[in-house]
């Protein structure tokens, strides 16, 4: 726990204190070689754990669950689950 | 301008909420609570109480109701009985566990089956563990007076805790006597206007009642019992504010009626106070050393208090107009433990009446006092509990 909690369970906006990413078995690796950056994965992450920019798209491994949703919907192929160590 | 008014307990909440000024109600009928709220609405309706008063389709809906109106920053009143406070039990834990700061009076009556609509405090003694402060009145001033300082008391800082305020059904609630009925600006200043800690607010967002995981869960339990431990001295202060005040002291967490030099002491929680004070007077009378014991707050339960009253008694009873079955009556159980720490603990007798709108009788409570004499000096506590009047 790395933030003070308030003594009733509500929260400002944004908050971190209950993260999703330790739920997780299979990490999405991404290659950035094959994202032609078409967001799909952004949309169908179910967690909105995918966060992108100009750039790239990355994952934000706090929340992301693991689902492996994004992989399946890629249509470049471009993302692997890969098992946490 | 104080004025005095001929009012049966259910009008006298109903006139409390007028001083209060809630800006949302929610509420569905159940008797006998039922002409809270159709008193209440019929002042809504005159704008003489300037609320949102929302008709829900059950009493789930009426606490969540509550419960929303809450988040957005509401003071907000509902009421209820027996089995509608049963359907409520879901959203009473949410309530207390969002530290929601609402009053809800509940008129105390049986839970079916049998189906009755009569009264005992099975009702609120069964929703015990859910976090909310539990209030026993025993007449319609002291319904009236309890009402106002139940908002400050769960609306302090330092409480954020929903409290029931609990009259029996048909013995107050249908029941007039005179209530006394202090000047709008005097309960201005004893109940300023609510000022809500955790509320909807669009430029600074914030998640309501999120999804806690075992990290995190058990410090807001800790929170909450730390809330109602800051309570305890709060209601004992705010009896005393109160009585400066408006000059009446219906007791803190408890009320001690000639108990200190008793031998035996009798406990009640509710309006059975007033015949068992009475019988305890005709005996006093007679030179017999009685007192009676009102538990005001049965959550916070002051065991302190209690060891303190009853240490040196030679024989307690406890009445409980509940049951934990399996067991005994729920008071009898707290207040044994209370004593637990005692050098000497007194025996004591657990008295079962006044169940599903049976009257006790001012014979059977003297009748309670001379098995309290019977009972000194037994070991332990023989044959404990004692159904009164049993056909």
């Amino acid at each position: 726990m790395t933030v003070a909690l308030p003594s009733a369970p509500h929260l400002p906006n944004p908050n971190r204190p209950i993260t999703t990413g330790s739920w997780r078995t299979f990490r999405p690796v991404l290659d950035h070689e094959k994202c032609n950056l078409c967001l799909l994965c952004w949309v169908y992450c179910a967690d909105g754990a995918m966060k992108r920019s100009e750039e790239a798209v990355m994952v934000d491994l706090e929340f992301c669950k693991g689902c492996g949703i994004c992989a399946k919907e890629c249509h470049k192929d471009a993302i692997d689950m890969v098992e946490e160590g | 301008m104080r004025e005095r008014k001929f009012l049966s307990g259910n009008h006298a909440v109903a006139y409390a909420v007028k001083y209060i000024q809630p800006e949302v109600i929610a509420a569905y009928p159940i008797t006998p609570q039922s002409s809270i709220v159709e008193k209440i609405s019929q002042f809504v309706a005159n704008r003489e109480v300037d609320a949102d008063f929302i008709r829900v389709e059950s009493e789930h809906a009426a606490l969540s109701a509550c419960y929303g109106a809450a988040c957005a920053g509401c003071r907000v009143f509902t009421a209820t009985s027996s089995q509608g406070l049963a359907y409520m039990a879901e959203m009473l834990p949410y309530v207390s566990g969002s530290r929601f700061p609402m009053v809800m009076p509940v008129v105390n009556r049986s839970m079916a089956a049998p189906w009755t609509i009569w009264g005992d405090q099975q009702d609120a003694i069964s929703q015990r563990d859910t976090g909310w402060i539990q209030l026993f009145v025993e007449n319609a001033q002291e319904a009236f007076d309890t009402c106002l300082q139940a908002y400050r008391l769960a609306e302090d800082p330092a409480v954020l805790t929903p409290v029931m305020v609990n009259l029996d059904g048909f013995v107050l609630s249908h029941t007039e006597e005179l209530v006394d009925l202090p000047a709008p600006e005097e309960v201005q200043a004893f109940l300023p206007p609510y000022q809500a800690k955790y509320a909807v607010d669009f430029t600074n967002p914030t998640t309501f009642c999120f999804g806690a995981t075992p990290e995190v869960f058990a410090e807001y339990k800790y929170h909450q019992q730390a809330a109602m431990e800051a309570a305890r001295q709060k209601i004992t202060d705010l009896a005393v504010e109160f009585e400066q005040l408006f000059g009446r002291n219906h007791g803190g967490l408890i009320k001690e009626y000639s108990c200190e030099d008793a031998d035996y002491i009798l406990v009640t929680l509710g309006s059975f106070t007033g015949t068992a004070r009475t019988a305890a007077q005709k005996l006093r009378a007679m030179g017999k050393k009685v007192g009676v014991l009102k538990v005001r707050s049965f959550r916070p339960f002051p065991a302190h208090e209690v060891a303190r009253v009853l240490a040196n008694t030679k024989a307690f009873g406890v009445l409980d107009r509940n049951y934990s079955y399996g067991n005994e009556g729920a008071l009898f159980t707290e207040i044994k433990a209370s004593l637990y720490d005692c050098a000497v603990r007194p025996p004591g007798l657990n008295f079962i009446g006044g169940l599903g709108g049976r009257d006790i009788r001012l014979d059977e409570f003297e009748a309670m006092f001379t098995k309290l004499e019977q009972a000194a000096g037994e070991p332990g506590t023989v044959k404990a509990v004692n159904f009164i009047g049993l056909r």
